[in-house]
């Protein structure tokens, strides 16, 4: 446990002092850190799955508190625990199927309540899950309706009486959940490593010969995505916009011309200048909200705005660790973060004029150094996913299918407790 | 009015009655309507002939009789007094041949004229269709004897209902008509002229294209007032010379034989750089760093190089003097300091010669940096006056007149247009605004400045980018006067747009589709603060508007040093540091200029008013001769 303890507090640490940059590592670092402490989770008979779910719980509220503007550490969280539910529920369905149905009704129980950790029973989890996850079929339209209407109320623990019943048979069950778990997880950090060459795969459908591509600032998979198309032959050249207060443009420019690649380097402000050359805007994303709308590097809206009056595809490359189930409200500013003004201005350079009003209480210079932009989904032509591409109006449906509705509002529980 | 016509209708006999009676107060009674004295002429007319010499003076309108029993006459006579004396000298000329002299195209003698038509001519010429059949009865009455001119009151009465509206109908006689005309073409075809040959010599094709330009300058003027005598020197050349106004196609830079040309006149020896991007091919590109220690070397050789141009031209290159008004004035003191140690070389004429000194003081300015519209337009202007020069004038008065009309132009067209900009901008400025500027705009400094000496409280946005952050500049001196400031660059437009209430920009140049053709990334500005529907203000001096059209940032523009793109100041890691050596794949662009779409901007403020970018083609044409005449 303290093993855990001290890992959780350095990755927290981490988040807070920006140390992690780019969302795939974030993520990837964020699944491994729950791995561990699923894996070191004791959990007794009873309740396993709630046990489970408590503790990830716990640490993802720390997690997320610690850089809430880093999306991606939200979203490990919420699929963490829908993997734990799914994993709970279907071993539940595949003990109930040599059950009979009667055993779900004994579950009454009134040990806790909804508001606290809500601990779901598997028969919860199931009608739960099937309600907001299974597309629902005629049959279960039908025959389950009153089921899922009680579920709220008889939300419980349901392990009581089955575990006294069937103690070892729950025992192997314990096991089994946590090791199914585990195994889910380890697939959620590959699908989070290979995301990229899943998108990039895709590239030789987008991009033809003589294609000019404009993309701003830096993006892992932009340039997989990119080089992939360059291995399949075709020959492309791209304008990159620096992305001005960090130049990550530089970055990718180096390496496209490592590879090969035509590529001109060019100001964020020739952007508008350049557009009307250019077939088709690639660019990565920090996160993507379930209404469609991206949350990317600064820069990207202008890059969106300048696409739309030339009718120019702009495409959002993104990983599914990417896309957040919340919607955005007054993104700019509640989902942004302001960078050092020493990126804009040297420190030194400005100091006499900085310091000039302490005396009248405000100073006379701000420096706004923005991290993100909000970039709406109208302007948003399409989203390239490791599931293939996708409509921004489709977005809020390919959400659906990676976390549980329970979870959406993790953080908001958090804020009080706090 | 009703009165009038009561009056009119029952005193209708009695008029006719009293035709010939002349009333001592004709001279003012005749004028106050047009049609009266047309018709007065018609009397004139159709029996001059026959050497009348019965004056229009003499012939009373017997209207008039009646009409100076109306009080509202009387207030308007005086406003068409003064036109009295030219109508009596008209009328007495009066003549078939003196129909042809008339050139000044005055009301008066255009009405008498009408008046020498034919009765159906009459009836055309003040389209009175009600009266279509009294007027044949009119003339069948006058043409036998004017004493017998009964129905002459009754078109007269006629003709004053209706005579307000047809003014402006009445034309010139045909004779008349080609006269004006042709006295007009001609003074357009000379203006034309001049300034396409001027346009031409500040092309900076040659140096003995500006004498050749010059002489036919004057050759052409001959020969237009040559043509404007004679009647069938027509529409053709004024075609021709309609074609010339058109502004010239600039020197592209991919065609390649023109290019090698340029370079064996060029002064500054420059390589071009190598690894160049595929869509500015027609531009110039230029290794920077290799000139100016070259032209350093070379400034005792340089023979015809004024030290003023020098130094003014090794400014532009470093970039020690950038922005439109900055380079422009320079330029045009270093042409006052030109001029002024000038002396007309034995055998040559001061406004060929000087013309030509200048076209090649212009081609060495062109090479440390592409000229702006701003001064295109300073040299068109300069050129013109020169060439305006008598050729009978002393140099010394010719020097002096032309280092004043230079200060005249800096003081009136950047100077004082600059102060009526501001005081237009301070008036869309309130208390609690927030302003965003992009880069850095004198004007725009100028009218910040202004606003907040006017106490008005406000805060600006300083909006920069890279390469050449000028913003902090303009940052700086905000700050320094107390200005409340907020520092972005570009990129963080969107996040800051929201709260801003204006966009004021400045420019280089308007064209005349509207678009505004400006420092890179001021196109972006105005495009977010389009989607934010932010009021963007666009001010510029009326001299740097062009006639020339763009669509897009790609067919004219500028490039700069590509090596600025290529090293960060913060990030060493980031930068490319052996940039040359790297690889062909990989290019640097930095674009000076871009065009911002018309519709992006709510106004432009100049020195003639605020306009909507549609108005820039009419200011464009109306006062463009005014521009270049001052």
């Amino acid at each position: 446990m303290p093993d855990v303890h001290s890992l959780v507090n350095e990755f927290i640490l981490k988040l807070k002092k920006r140390k992690v940059e780019g969302s795939q590592a974030t993520a990837r670092l964020a699944a491994v850190l729950l791995r561990s402490v699923i894996s070191q989770q004791r959990i007794g008979y009873t309740n396993q799955a709630g046990a489970l779910i408590d503790a990830v719980k716990a640490v993802g509220e720390q997690l997320v508190a610690a850089n809430p503007v880093e999306i991606a550490v939200g979203n490990i969280v919420r699929r963490v625990l829908h993997i734990i539910r799914d994993e709970d529920l279907s071993l539940t369905t595949a003990a109930m199927a040599g059950l009979n149905l009667s055993a779900v009704s004994d579950d009454d129980d009134d040990d806790t309540s909804p508001d606290d950790h809500p601990v779901l029973s598997a028969a919860a989890v199931a009608a739960a899950a099937r309600s907001t996850l299974r597309p629902p079929s005629l049959q279960s339209l039908l025959e389950d309706m009153p089921d899922s209407a009680a579920v709220p109320h008889t939300s419980s623990s349901g392990g009581d009486s089955e575990g006294k019943s069937k103690s070892a048979d729950k025992n192997s069950r314990s096991r089994k959940l946590k090791h199914d778990v585990i195994e889910a997880v380890n697939e959620l950090i590959q699908d989070i490593d290979t995301c990229h060459e899943q998108i990039a795969e895709q590239a030789v459908e987008h991009i033809h010969h003589n294609e000019v591509i404009l993309t701003l600032g830096s993006s892992r998979t932009v340039l997989q995505f990119l080089c992939a198309a360059r291995e399949k032959k075709r020959s492309f050249r791209v304008f990159v916009a620096e992305g001005a207060p960090r130049y990550q443009g530089h970055l990718l420019a180096k390496e496209l011309v490592a590879r090969g690649l035509q590529t001109t380097l060019i100001t964020d402000s020739a952007i508008f200048a350049m557009i009307s050359r250019v077939n088709m805007v690639i660019v990565g994303a920090h996160a993507v909200m379930a209404n469609g709308g991206v949350i990317a590097p600064v820069g990207l809206n202008m890059v969106a705005l300048a696409a739309q009056r030339h009718a120019v595809p702009f495409v959002v490359l993104a990983g599914s660790h990417k896309l957040c189930p919340l919607y955005p409200h007054n993104p700019e500013v509640l989902l942004n973060e302001l960078r050092s003004p020493s990126e804009l201005l040297d420190f030194g350079e400005f100091s006499d004029c900085m310091d000039f009003g302490s005396g009248s209480g405000s100073p006379l210079l701000h420096v706004v150094n923005p991290a993100f932009d909000y970039v709406p989904p109208k302007l948003v032509s399409l989203f390239i996913t490791d599931t293939g591409g996708h409509n921004p109006s489709y977005m809020y449906r390919l959400i659906a299918d990676y976390y549980s509705a329970d979870d959406l509002v993790l953080q908001r529980k958090a804020a009080p407790s706090t | 009015m009703e009165p009038r016509r009561n009056l009119r209708t029952v005193i209708d006999p009695k008029v006719r009655k009293v035709g010939f009676f002349a009333p001592p107060d004709r001279s003012q009674s005749v004028l106050p309507d047009p049609i009266s004295a047309a018709v007065s002429a018609v009397q004139v007319s159709s029996s001059s002939p026959s050497g009348n010499m019965l004056s229009p003076v003499m012939i009373p309108p017997p209207r008039h009789h009646s009409d100076t029993l109306i009080p509202s006459q009387p207030s308007t006579r005086p406003v068409l007094h003064p036109v009295v004396p030219s109508s009596y000298t008209a009328a007495s000329e009066f003549s078939p041949t003196a129909a042809s002299s008339y050139t000044n195209g005055s009301r008066f003698p255009v009405d008498v004229d009408d008046g020498s038509f034919s009765p159906g001519r009459l009836a055309k010429g003040n389209s009175v269709k009600v009266l279509a059949s009294s007027v044949p009865t009119v003339s069948l009455v006058i043409k036998p004897s004017n004493m017998e001119a009964a129905d002459i009151p009754g078109v007269e009465l006629q003709n004053d209902q209706h005579g307000d509206a047809n003014l402006p109908k009445e034309k010139l006689s045909k004779a008349e008509r080609r006269v004006l005309q042709e006295s007009q073409r001609a003074a357009k075809t000379a203006a034309r002229v001049i300034s396409a040959e001027a346009s031409k010599g500040s092309a900076g094709t040659s140096g003995a294209a500006p004498a050749k330009a010059s002489k036919s300058v004057s050759k052409r003027s001959d020969n237009v007032s040559v043509a404007a005598s004679e009647k069938k020197s027509g529409d053709r050349p004024v075609e021709k010379e309609r074609k010339k106004d058109i502004p010239q196609p600039r020197m592209q830079y991919d065609d390649t034989s023109r290019v090698e040309k340029a370079k064996r006149r060029a002064v500054v020896k420059q390589t071009e750089a190598r690894n160049r991007v595929e869509l500015f091919r027609h531009l110039p590109q230029y290794e920077h760093g290799s000139q100016l220690p070259d032209l350093e070397a070379k400034i005792f050789q340089l023979e015809p190089m004024h030290p003023a141009v020098y130094k003014v031209g090794l400014q532009y290159l470093s970039g020690d003097i950038s922005g439109g008004n900055a380079r422009c004035i320079a330029m045009l003191q270093a042409f006052q300091e030109i001029i002024k140690d000038y002396s007309t070389p034995p055998e040559k004429t001061l406004s060929r010669d000087l013309t030509a000194k200048i076209s090649s003081y212009v081609s060495f300015f062109t090479e440390c940096r592409p000229l702006s519209v701003s001064m295109g337009n300073a040299i068109r202007f300069l050129k013109n006056r020169i060439a305006k020069l008598p050729l009978t004038m002393p140099e010394s008065e010719a020097k002096t007149t032309l280092q004043s009309d230079i200060d005249q132009f800096i003081n009136e067209k950047i100077v004082v247009a600059d102060k009526v900009i501001v005081s237009h901008s301070v008036t869309k400025i309130k208390d609690g605004d927030i302003l965003l500027t992009y880069g850095t705009s004198s004007v725009v400094e100028m009218i910040l400045q202004h606003a907040y000496e006017l106490g008005k409280q406000y805060r600006v946005v300083v909006v920069d980018s890279r390469p050449k952050l000028e913003g902090q500049l303009l940052l700086r001196r905000l700050v320094a006067k107390g200005i409340t400031c907020t520092y972005i660059h570009i990129n963080a437009i969107s996040y800051i747009m929201h709260e801003v209430t204006r966009v004021f920009l400045g420019a280089s140049a308007v064209l005349s589709n509207g678009t505004v053709y400006s420092q890179v990334g001021t196109a972006c500005v105005t495009m977010v603060a389009h989607a934010f529907q932010v009021p963007v203000l666009v001010c510029c001096e009326a001299y740097k508007f062009h006639e020339r059209v763009h669509l897009d940032s790609i067919c004219s523009n500028e490039l700069g040093d590509p090596d600025a793109i290529a090293n960060i100041p913060c990030g060493k890691e980031l930068s490319f540091p052996d940039r040359g050596a790297k690889s062909e794949n990989l290019q640097f662009l930095n674009l000076i200029y871009d065009v911002m779409p018309s519709d992006y901007i709510s106004t432009i403020i100049t020195d003639y008013g605020m306009v909507p970018p549609t108005s820039v083609p009419v200011i464009v044409r109306e006062y463009r001769r005014e521009h270049i005449w001052i």
